[in-house]
């Protein structure tokens, strides 16, 4: 292992981080808060509670992911593709430094970051809502996961984009509809038959179910199943990434 | 010598079909300057990436102080820097820290100190604290140089380090070479400049469409290949050269007030005896005789036009 290479690339990505701090964490707050002035109080005070749960807590698990997913996959993403863009690849190219070492340093970076919004987003819902915490490991556990493999799947999108469109568009066409209808605004168990089944295709819902359990401790979805999808989506992601380095697949020509 | 770089049948083939490099075969000495010169499109920058890493070569093997780049890409960096031939830099990056980065990159203990001198040698200390973006294009190739260097490379790839380069920074360019030569540092520049390759290397290579053509002693070749040219003044200018003296395929000077005559310094006649005779037989009045050995771009135009 190359650890003083890992830690320049983290250092550089935390840097960048750094530079716009205030913009990074300012507009996960606002628009949580946003979120809590539409969906809990105007509307959630016509909705019933879920689960026991009053609409505007409920909607916290949901919110938190929401925001983690997208920012890891947009900083991830960026990370990578900016440097491909520019041609500053080379120097990453011609180091010694095994994918391991890259990976770690522009992933965990990436995750890092979506991990503090996340906490930012938590504190911020602390002061619309009471918030019970039934599993606080757990969920800032599964909190590091998600940052983690969203962030790694950010980092497969960077590499694969060729241009900045393409950067935009796994996010705007795949991610922002499987997050949205992958319950992080309602249990699933309030649509309707056929619409749950084909729920249960969309893996965000496994990440919502476990997530949600964390707080409440009620699940959609067995929380063995939700562990099983996270660990085979991770896994997946990892399997990619050491196959675009084996392979050279648009980074080396 | 040992050789501290060995290519050995390389080849690259684009995805697109097209093929760079052609079974290139080349050793490089420990310690030398070894130029090779070539057109654009000749394959130079697709050589250098292949033995650092940054194109995959489709068949034969590199080898950078013994470690194979490919199998052992650890050990065989570890001794390689590259300034690459475009400018690619982050641009909001501060200078220390974009030479900071790259000496990390290669496993290296920070050292400011190291960087310090590094950037004193190429006149960036002063911009240190500067961002990239801010900088002026020869400030950015000092920048590119500079991260090259911050790891101390054994092996040290220039890729057109001239392009667009103001005289001050070529100058100043070459002083680092040679301080780098000093301290036994290998240096591969690629260049379609003949005048850089005659001023600092120790060995030319001139490579074409994938293909070396040839690699050299630099003296050794401009020795064997040189061909020197005699200039004869006359006193009376001529129209034409006269019919007698056709089989020596003079060429007439500017306003016909002298003759030149081209000759092979390594054939045992040169001719130039006979051709004085001949001259004054014709009836022609020398007032001065003078030489000039041919440079390394008439060397190379000669390599290139008989290569079509
Ligand atoms: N990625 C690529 N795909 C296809 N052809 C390429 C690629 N890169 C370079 N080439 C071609 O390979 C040839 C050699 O290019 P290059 O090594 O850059 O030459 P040089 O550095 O000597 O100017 C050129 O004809 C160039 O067009
Ligand atoms: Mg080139």
């Amino acid at each position: 292992m190359n650890f003083p290479a890992t830690r320049v690339i983290f250092q550089r990505e935390m840097a960048r981080f750094n530079r716009t701090i205030i913009e990074s964490l300012i507009s996960p707050v606002i628009s949580t808060s946003l979120y809590f002035v539409v969906f809990g109080a105007a509307i959630g005070s016509r909705i019933e509670a879920v689960d026991g749960v009053t609409y505007g807590a409920f909607i916290v698990p949901g919110l938190i992911m929401l925001t983690v997913i997208t920012q890891s996959v947009s900083n991830a993403s960026f990370a990578i593709h900016f440097p491909k863009f520019i041609g500053s690849i080379y120097e990453l190219l011609s180091a010694p430094v095994s994918y391991r070492e890259i990976v770690i340093g522009y992933v965990g970076a990436a995750a890092v970051k979506s991990i503090l919004i996340g906490l930012v987003i938590l504190l911020t819902a602390y002061l619309f809502v009471d918030l019970p915490i039934a599993h606080p490991i757990a969920m800032f556990a599964l909190l590091a996961v998600t940052s983690f493999s969203f962030s790694l799947f950010g980092f497969i999108i960077g590499i694969w984009a060729k241009d900045f469109q393409q950067l935009q568009l796994i996010p705007l066409l795949v991610l922002t509809p499987l997050i949205f209808l992958g319950g992080s605004f309602y249990s699933i168990d309030m649509l309707p038959g056929i619409w749950r089944t084909i729920a249960m295709f969309n893996p965000v819902v496994y990440l919502m179910s476990v997530f949600r359990w964390s707080f409440f401790a009620t699940a959609d979805v067995p929380i063995a199943a939700s562990l099983l999808a996270i660990a085979v989506f991770t896994g997946l992601c990892l399997a990619v990434v050491w196959w675009i380095f084996r392979t050279g697949w648009r980074i080396r020509q | 010598m040992p050789s501290i770089v060995s290519i050995r049948n390389l080849t690259k083939t684009y995805k697109s079909g097209f093929g760079a490099l052609q079974s290139v075969n080349l050793e490089i000495e420990e310690g030398e300057i070894l130029a090779l010169l070539g057109p654009n499109g000749a394959g130079k920058t697709t050589l250098i990436s292949a033995i650092c890493g940054i194109v995959q070569p489709t068949s034969g093997s590199v080898s950078v102080g013994g470690h194979d780049v490919v199998r052992d890409f650890r050990a065989a960096r570890d001794l390689i820097g590259l300034v690459p031939q475009e400018i690619t830099l982050e641009p909001f990056e501060k200078v220390f820290n974009a030479v900071s980065f790259s000496r990390g990159l290669f496993g290296k203990a920070p050292d400011p100190a190291y960087v310090e001198r590094v950037l004193r040698q190429l006149s960036l200390w002063d911009k240190r604290d500067s961002k990239i973006v801010a900088l002026s294009g020869g400030m950015k190739r000092r920048v590119l140089i500079a991260k090259a260097l911050a790891h101390a490379p054994r092996v040290l790839f220039l890729d057109e380090p001239s392009a667009g380069v103001d005289v001050e920074l070529r100058k100043d360019m070459w002083s680092v070479v040679a301080d780098l030569k000093a301290q036994g540092v290998t240096i591969i520049l690629t260049t379609h400049y003949i005048e850089e390759a005659e001023a600092i290397a120790d060995r030319v290579g001139v490579i074409n469409k994938g293909e070396i053509l040839l690699v050299e002693d630099k003296a050794a070749l401009m020795r064997r290949m040189g061909q020197k040219q005699l200039q004869v003044d006359l006193a009376e200018p001529l129209l034409v050269v006269p019919e007698a003296l056709a089989n020596y395929a003079l060429e007439l000077g500017p306003e016909g007030r002298s003759v030149i005559f081209t000759y092979d310094t390594k054939s045992e006649r040169t001719g130039i005896v006979t051709l004085l005779t001949d001259l004054r037989s014709a009836g022609l009045q020398m007032t001065d005789l003078s030489t000039r050995q041919s440079s390394l771009e008439d060397i190379f135009v000669g390599l290139l036009k008989e290569e079509l």
